[in-house]
């Protein structure tokens, strides 16, 4: 080895490390700290339900699953609020997604950009940020009221009303997030399209909606396990721990009394015995499933339907 | 690809070139003719009275700085521009006699019969033969389709690229290959005139060549209008070209319109005669 000359030594000193990045370093220990806090906090909640909850399913196995509502803790079960879930989200499916997407295609492809545009644009975002009670609310005075003056059943505290509730709530969040899908959708596509001669409606239909659709998939999806495991506007739209009626008329299912997953759980968290802690904890841990089943299902829509630019 | 020189005078001018045959604008049978022609974004005027025949199977190139309008210009001729809310034309835009801002006029119309090529290639999310295909299914094309396919993909000079891989997403092709499948877009709906803005400049040099071929093919068969920032691209591949520049209010208007040789070898007037010397711009 040659002894180092002076420009070397020079080169060398100049791109040598000086020193440590202190601050830098604190920020990064502060950002996996965030992290980590968030992380333990959501952690210590799922292994405190499932240390709870675990033991019915061992004791009872699908039993617990299967069974109806009762005021014994050994023979109560979450059929009914599986039931009454899976019933109400397919209702809300059915109601919200054709409105919701509708709208957002009208106000992003077709209303112009002027401010009434712009002014039931705020609103709408406005509306998704409104606490969900206040949906509870309108649904008592407007939905329950509506089918109670009609003369259904049960004074109009049906499933139909609950639907309409969570479908008023989640209809803001469906509309948003498909509006921001279809923006993202590149105005070069477009272009290509009436350059080649195509109508607005052969653009939307055919090329726009399309590309938007993961983006819409996945917004939808996501506001509809939002309102599946929401509480608060169904305990004052009438979701009472109701049985369905077994006649296994639809009529009757859509108009008598009903219950959803999280008003099971609502329900038994404040039930003297303390069996039902037990029971409640099982109840969230079906809820969980069910919300993780449709995130998931959000997900697998989204990658299946991916597109490149 | 030839070789670009730093020279100014050196542009190689003229082996499509009209001029050649003493051809002039005024002269030759005309596909669209710009009278007075402004466009405005809201209050701004963009392009500032216009007034030029566009003769027909003939490639016409707009040159000019950047922002002197060419772009607005030419997305005018089939109203492209009635996608942003603020833009409005005025003046006359002729097409066999008929006023395209006429109020009867249905803008989809206008733009199936006359096509565009875009700056960055821009196919669908879709398979190579519906990319082609798509023009003539919304127009309601009744013939053989595969036919059609198979004869726009051939004009573009790409059918034996794709022939074997129809099926494949067009954005799985090159750069190149991209923008030939968008010229086969627009030639499928058997448009009179092509519309290309600045249809090279996202593309390597080869590619850029293959499109110039490509255009000097196509003139064969219908009406060519191209934007272009590159001088020697105007110069090797257009019969005529139109010089833009912009004004004290930033209202592009016409300094010079002729034969491509007149314009780059001969120019009248000081303004373009600075520009395609590259002493501007």
């Amino acid at each position: 080895m040659t002894i180092p000359s002076v420009t070397s030594v020079a080169v060398q000193r100049s791109l040598a490390r000086q020193g440590r990045d202190w601050p830098g370093l604190v920020f990064a220990l502060l950002l996996l700290g965030a992290m980590l806090l968030t992380l333990v906090i959501l952690v210590i909640l799922i292994v405190d339900q499932l240390t709870r909850g675990l033991p019915v399913f061992q004791e009872r196995g699908v039993d617990f699953l299967t069974s109806g509502l009762s005021s014994d803790p050994a023979k109560a079960g979450v059929a009914q609020g599986i039931v009454g879930s899976l019933v109400i989200g397919l209702l809300v499916a059915i109601l919200c997604f054709p409105l919701g997407i509708l709208t957002a295609v009208y106000l992003e492809e077709y209303a112009g950009d002027n401010w009434i545009t712009r002014f039931i644009s705020i609103n709408i975002r406005n509306l998704a940020g409104v606490p969900s009670i206040v949906y509870g609310l309108l649904g008592l005075t407007v939905f329950v009221a509506l089918f109670g003056i009609l003369g259904f059943p049960n004074n109009g505290r049906n499933i139909l009303a609950g639907a309409l509730t969570l479908t008023a709530l989640i209809l803001p969040i469906v509309i948003i997030t498909s509006a921001e899908a279809l923006r993202s959708v590149p105005l070069s596509l477009r272009e290509g399209g009436y350059g080649a001669g195509a109508t607005r409606w052969q653009v939307v239909r055919q090329l726009v909606l399309p590309a938007a659709r993961p983006g819409i998939l996945t917004g939808t999806i996501l506001a509809l396990a939002r309102a599946l495991g929401e509480t608060a506007p169904l305990l004052l739209a009438g979701a009472v721990l109701g049985t369905f009626s077994t006649s296994g008329s639809v009529q009757d299912v859509l108009t008598g009394p009903y219950t959803v997953l999280p008003m099971t759980v609502y329900d038994w968290s404040r039930r003297p015995q303390d069996e039902f802690r037990e029971l409640t904890s099982a109840a969230i841990i079906v809820l969980l499933v069910l919300t993780l089943f449709f995130n998931a299902l959000a997900i697998f829509l989204r990658n299946r339907y991916q597109k490149q630019w | 690809m030839t070789t670009e020189t730093t020279t100014p005078r050196a542009i190689d001018v003229g082996s499509v070139a009209a001029a050649a045959t003493g051809e002039t604008m005024e002269a030759l049978p005309t596909a669209v003719a710009l009278r007075d022609v402004s466009v405005y974004y809201g209050s701004f005027r963009a392009v500032k009275e216009v007034s030029l025949d566009i003769p027909r199977q003939r490639i016409t190139a707009f040159i000019g700085p950047s922002g002197c309008g060419k772009s607005t210009l030419l997305r005018s001729i089939n109203r492209m521009n009635d996608l942003i809310p603020t833009a409005r034309v005025e003046g006359h835009m002729l097409f066999h006699d008929e006023d395209l801002y006429a109020d009867y006029v249905d803008p989809v119309e206008v733009r199936r019969r006359i096509g565009m090529v875009f700056q960055k290639p821009n196919p669908f999310p879709k398979s190579i033969y519906d990319n082609v295909a798509f023009g003539p299914r919304v127009t309601g094309y009744k013939g053989d389709l595969d036919e059609l396919v198979e004869r726009s993909l051939r004009r573009a000079a790409l059918w034996d690229e794709v022939k074997d891989k129809l099926k494949q997403s067009g954005l799985a092709l090159s750069g190149g290959q991209q923008q030939r499948l968008c010229i086969a877009r627009a030639i499928a709906t058997e448009p009179d005139m092509i519309l290309m803005d600045e249809p090279a400049s996202a593309l390597d040099p080869r590619s850029t060549l293959q499109i110039e071929e490509l255009m000097v093919e196509l003139k064969e068969k219908y009406t060519i209008v191209i934007v272009t920032h590159n001088m020697q691209q105007a110069a090797r591949a257009s019969d005529f070209t139109v010089f833009l520049t912009m004004d004290e209010d930033r209202a592009g208007y016409v300094v010079e319109q002729g034969d491509t040789i007149g314009i780059f070898t001969n120019p009248k007037d000081r303004l373009t005669e600075d520009y395609v010397s590259g002493r501007f711009g």
